[in-house]
């Protein structure tokens, strides 16, 4: 933490009566320890191994005759250069590990290690998904226990484990609708989406085949329940709603919405991308909802890995459990998790459900993304319900705490609708002529935070979406607010050099424009061209 | 609590600078009545990171790990040994806790491992071009045939009988909502693949025709006259791959001809783990058809000041640009798979890869011919890879479940994979890695010689 | 040889029985630099108010309405290679494609250049 110190120096800065020096290009390109990596096509040849295996011995073989000749052109490493080369790219990044990380919507919060440690455990790692139940029985519970979880802080019914993130969860909500809707012969054909939805919900919903439609929003950054009661009708299917929403605000009426929804005869399917608001505090099943996926990299802090691996759950109401997807798993009174496959499914659901399980098929090979689900049932008995409650607690705090610090500089559109819930939201009005969000979110960069979520959601011009999560100590939280106190001010007094922002990071702004109007995808051989 | 930095002293002074008197003035717009006063009744409390690790080693205790048994499970997940830099490299925070690299300054070690990876996977799969990785090969498979329907304007699917049933099921379950119309096929136990009854069931409506290979039950087949079939009646070629170190050995997919090549790249890097998080692969033998592909892309560029550097690209294809005319919903990426793929792969090379091959197909062949002089097993495959079908002459779920108590996992029965085909009852399939010790081979024939006696 | 221009800010050129189509110089301000543009196929028939093309920019991609219905005869190859040509020169060498005229009266209530220019000035 460079703070200024009791004398007023702050590490990085010239200690008085010494001058700052820049020093003159180096050969390498490099800057001490800020090192240049080229690509393994650049630096491996296809002779080097990194791994010990016996020579291959040829003579016959039983591959059908398909063996290959040509080469395929994989480049290799010995150990020591592996390590060095992804050390070296490692540095290029920014994480969470490094510093706070504020993308709004994507609740970039600390990762335990815990999470880690036991998702190796080689009862966990190294387990076949095929192997025969009774060799798996911890896996099942695992699997049983992290759903009874899920369930009881959603307050729902049943839970699909199976999809492999977000947008498939959401996929998977969606189809349950349809096939609930498809049970009672009852077609439609329209999702109704506010516009400051992720864009990840109008696709799935055209993905499942229904039509699109945007449900107007209230000048308080809410959906308009009037507008959306004057749309409902035999055609929807139902609504997506993100609640808390991408503005950072609870939707007060969901309660109303949902029974309006039902009373049309349509279904209710919340994004619980924002889930982390709330956890332990409101039960989304209190609200009337029918289906919501969470994301477990985010409330339930396993890993982002630079996009994923994601996970994503499928909580579902009493109508709707009946139509998720195959396998799931299932405890019955004598204690005994049962994984339930097509084999034997519709046996089961005769057995114990009186016949009612009627799945709309399989969405992924096995079970779902079960080194998520070591890690976030981890993450869960680590914090308990009471820590839960505060995880909620906390991130509200942390994000009204920036809302309110800096609400007299940045423009904050919903402001005045109360306080926020997980993530504050401002807008780029006031900025100076020429300069954008963009211009300020790569100042931050400089001042070595990572950019907040930039113009998302549509709804607000030039929107800065600001997340900073309950893993933030409040001194984190003070030196960003500053930074960005600092740079907003700058934003607004026209100071130009933010336009050429980053000047300090391993790259200054890349030529997007380029990228996608000659893509070049691949490594190719410039000797070869 | 450990993962909780703000103290009471921090809370009380940042909410008089909100201007709020309780934590609770901050949740008003929950409605009173749905709001919980207190932690849920019934769930356990804060637990110490002890107690918690206790709690969950119990648990994983519970399930028989591969290393602990004779192991011959594949079907779609192999395992491989995978070095332990690997895992090193995927823990390093910079990766591991990092985000989709949106703010390429600051993300130029994941985007330029993107980009390796993406040249990895094309020059395996004989393809122009590769995506930053999908879910997991099931899923990706999905993708692919829908991406086939947008190229050829066509909705007729047809999917090989030696698909893995889960990937059907898939494009099955999907099919039905997008009113796609699937000609599927029961895969039959024949020393070769049908080729000939698939490229009888290809017609001018077909937007794709749906291959594996090696096949489910481990067969290898020519793909090309399959791809000049399906081309010359205007649909594409796609191929999936569940076992990529297999084309360390045979001759890719695209070079083939297939238009499409996706698979599952668990087997490099990535450890079974129950069966997620996976590795969908998905490339493109024509870059033409670039636009048209799922999933986040990562391409090379230039900074305002000349270095080169790389950025996520072609984006208006994606979901947060496009929305509902998105070529899919599909918003991750496996990344972190990607990664220990791409490091893997760097450790492996050209040679390695090779050799890890010939290694696999040549364990697998002494595998068979010991598994063959059982009395009453036969191998089913005229050609294989690292996995073979056996004919057990009787149900192979009960022979597998009956091997469990000698630790012994001695593959997948074809009863699990395709339950309502007795005719496959009898089939096993049996997958033999660099893992696999000649032990464990001699291990299973015994106990098989038992059982089946 | 007459053009015209629509609300949506394309253009049309119309010489007898086919009109040529692209977007307007104001358009390709708003849209900053385009780096592909999706055109029907030739033969296609295009129906006015409905899609008929696609332009993108890195950040956004923007739906071209047929301004007129007719069948498309021609389109511009040389967007392919060179999408910035509709930055550089958005109402002559950027042009999209070229269609024929199924009903002239569509022309009617279509803006000429004087009435373009106070409907961008309004804006």
């Amino acid at each position: 933490m460079n703070a200024p110190n009791k004398s007023g120096w702050k590490p990085g800065t010239p200690v008085e009566g010494h001058n700052a020096v820049s020093g003159p290009d180096t050969v390498t390109g490099n800057r001490a320890l800020m090192l240049e990596e080229p690509l393994i096509f650049e630096i491996a040849g296809n002779d080097s191994t990194g791994v010990d295996l016996p020579e291959p011995a040829g003579g016959t073989n039983r591959l059908g005759g398909m063996e290959r000749s040509a080469p395929i052109g994989l480049p290799g490493l010995s150990e020591p250069e592996t390590v060095r080369h992804y050390t070296r790219l490692s540095r290029q990044n920014y994480a969470i590990d490094l510093g706070l990380f504020p993308l709004g919507s994507c609740t970039m919060k600390h990762n335990p290690r815990l999470n880690e440690k036991v998702a190796r455990m080689p009862g966990f790692a190294d387990v076949h998904p095929l192997q025969p139940v009774d060799t798996v029985r911890g896996a099942l519970e695992v699997i049983n226990e992290l759903a009874h979880w899920l369930i009881e802080l959603t307050g729902m019914h049943g839970v699909a484990m199976s999809p492999k993130a977000g947008a498939h969860g959401e996929l998977c909500g969606i189809l349950c609708i349809r096939a609930a809707l498809e049970a009672r012969g009852d077609a439609r054909e329209v999702i109704l989406v506010p516009e400051s939805a992720h864009g990840t919900n109008p696709a799935t919903a055209a993905f499942a085949g229904y039509r699109v439609e945007d449900i107007p929003a209230t000048k308080d950054g809410r959906v308009d329940l009037e507008a959306l009661k004057a749309r409902l009708g035999p055609d929807v299917a139902g609504v997506m709603i993100t609640n808390p929403n991408t503005c950072g605000l609870f939707e007060r009426d969901m309660k109303a919405i949902s029974d309006a929804v039902h009373a049309a005869g349509g279904f209710v399917y919340c994004d619980g991308a924002n889930f982390n608001a709330i956890v332990g505090k409101v039960r989304p099943g209190d609200l009337g909802v029918d289906a919501m996926h969470i994301n477990l990299h985010k409330t339930f802090s396993t890993p982002h890995g630079g996009g994923g691996p994601g996970s994503g759950p499928v909580v579902l109401s009493e109508a709707l459990s009946p139509y998720a997807p195959l396998p799931y798993t299932a405890r019955t009174e004598d204690g005994v998790v049962h994984l339930i496959e097509e084999e034997g499914a519709e046996a089961f659901s005769q057995e114990h459900f009186g016949g009612s399980m009627a799945s709309f098929g399989r969405m992924t090979a096995f079970h779902g993304q079960m080194g998520m689900f070591t890690r976030a049932l981890t993450y869960i008995l680590s914090h308990g319900a009471d820590g839960l409650r505060q995880v909620a607690e906390d991130a509200v705090l942390n994000a009204n705490y920036i809302l309110r610090s800096l609400e007299d500089v940045l423009h904050a559109p919903f402001g005045e609708s109360g306080p926020c819930m997980h993530e504050a939201l401002f807008g780029d009005k006031g900025f100076a002529d020429g300069l954008s969000t963009l211009d300020l979110a790569k100042e931050l960069i400089d001042e070595g935070f990572h950019p907040m979520t930039m113009y998302f959601p549509l709804v607000v011009h030039g929107a800065m979406l600001v997340e900073p999560t309950e893993t933030e100590s409040k001194a984190a939280l003070d030196q960003f607010i500053a930074a960005l106190r600092s740079v907003a001010e700058r934003a607004k007094e026209g100071d130009e050099s933010l336009k050429t922002a980053p000047h300090y990071a391993p790259r200054r702004r890349l030529d997007e424009t380029l990228a996608a109007r000659k893509p070049v995808l691949t490594w190719s051989d410039p000797n070869l061209v | 609590m450990r993962y909780l930095p703000l103290t009471d002293a921090d809370r009380g002074e940042m909410l008089s600078r909100i201007g709020a008197s309780s934590i609770d003035d901050l949740f008003v717009d929950v409605p009173q009545e749905a709001r919980l006063d207190g932690p849920i009744a019934g769930l356990p409390l804060y637990a110490s990171e002890m107690a918690v690790e206790k709690h969950m080693r119990r648990l994983s205790k519970k399930n028989l790990a591969a290393a602990d048994a004779a192991f011959f499970c594949g079907a779609g997940a192999y395992r491989h040994h995978v070095p332990a830099s690997v895992d090193h490299i995927i823990q390093r925070g910079e990766f591991l806790t990092a985000y989709t690299p949106y703010q390429p300054e600051i993300a130029q070690g994941t985007l330029q491992m993107l980009f390796e990876f993406q040249s990895q996977v094309a020059r395996l799969y004989g393809c122009a071009v590769a995506n930053a990785s999908m879910y997991d090969g099931s899923t990706a498979c999905w993708e692919a045939v829908a991406m086939a329907g947008r190229v050829t304007k066509k909705k007729r699917v047809v999917l090989s009988g030696a698909l893995h049933p889960h990937y059907a099921e898939v494009v099955k379950t999907m099919a039905k909502f997008t009113e796609d119309e699937i000609a599927g096929a029961s895969p039959s136990l024949t020393p070769s693949p049908d080729v000939d009854g698939l490229i009888s069931r290809i017609d001018e409506r077909t937007s794709c025709v749906v291959v594996q290979y090696p096949d489910i039950l481990g067969r290898l087949t020519d793909l090309q006259q399959i791809a000049d079939a399906a081309h010359g009646k205007g649909a594409l070629l796609i191929v999936v791959n569940t076992e990529p170190v297999a084309l360390g050995a045979v001759t890719s997919p695209g070079e083939q001809g297939a238009d499409i090549v996706v698979g599952e790249g668990q087997s490099i890097g990535v450890g079974l783990q129950f069966g997620g998080p996976y590795l969908g692969l998905f490339a493109v033998r024509d870059p033409k058809h670039v636009r048209q592909m799922p999933g986040r892309l990562c391409g090379e560029t230039v900074d305002a000041s000349g270095k080169r550097g790389f950025v996520l690209t072609l984006s208006t294809r994606e979901q947060h640009i496009r929305r509902e005319k998105a070529t899919s919903n599909i918003c991750t990426n496996s990344g972190l798979c990607a990664l220990a793929f791409s490091v893997h792969m760097t450790l492996l090379g050209e040679k390695g890869l090779r050799a890890l091959a010939a290694e696999n197909h040549r364990l697998a062949c002494l595998a068979a011919d010991r598994l063959a002089r059982v009395p009453g097993v036969s191998v089913l495959n005229d050609s294989f890879f690292n996995e073979f079908t056996l004919r057990l002459g009787t149900d192979a779920r009960e022979v597998v479940r009956k091997l469990t108590g000698d630790d012994i996992l001695a593959g997948v029965s074809l009863g699990r994979l395709f339950p309502n085909h007795s005719d496959l009852a009898d089939g096993l399939l049996v997958a033999v890695t660099e893992t696999t010790s000649e032990e464990d081979v001699e291990t299973l024939a015994s106990a098989l010689e038992g059982v089946l006696a | 040889m007459a053009r015209y221009f629509t609300e949506e800010h394309e253009w049309i050129d119309v010489e007898g029985d086919t009109a040529t189509v692209g977007i307007t110089d104001y358009a390709q301000e708003q849209l900053g630099d385009i780096v592909f543009v999706e055109l029907p196929e030739v033969g296609a028939t295009v129906d006015k108010g409905k899609d008929a093309a696609v332009v993108e920019s890195v950040k956004a991609a923007s739906d071209v309405y047929a301004p007129i219905s007719g069948e498309v005869v021609e389109t511009n190859a040389s967007l392919d290679d060179d999408p910035s040509l509709v930055n550089s020169s958005p109402e002559d060498d950027g042009w999209f494609f070229k269609l024929t005229i199924a009903d002239k009266g569509q022309l009617d209530g279509l803006m000429d250049q004087a009435a373009y220019k106070s409907f961008c000035d309004g804006l």
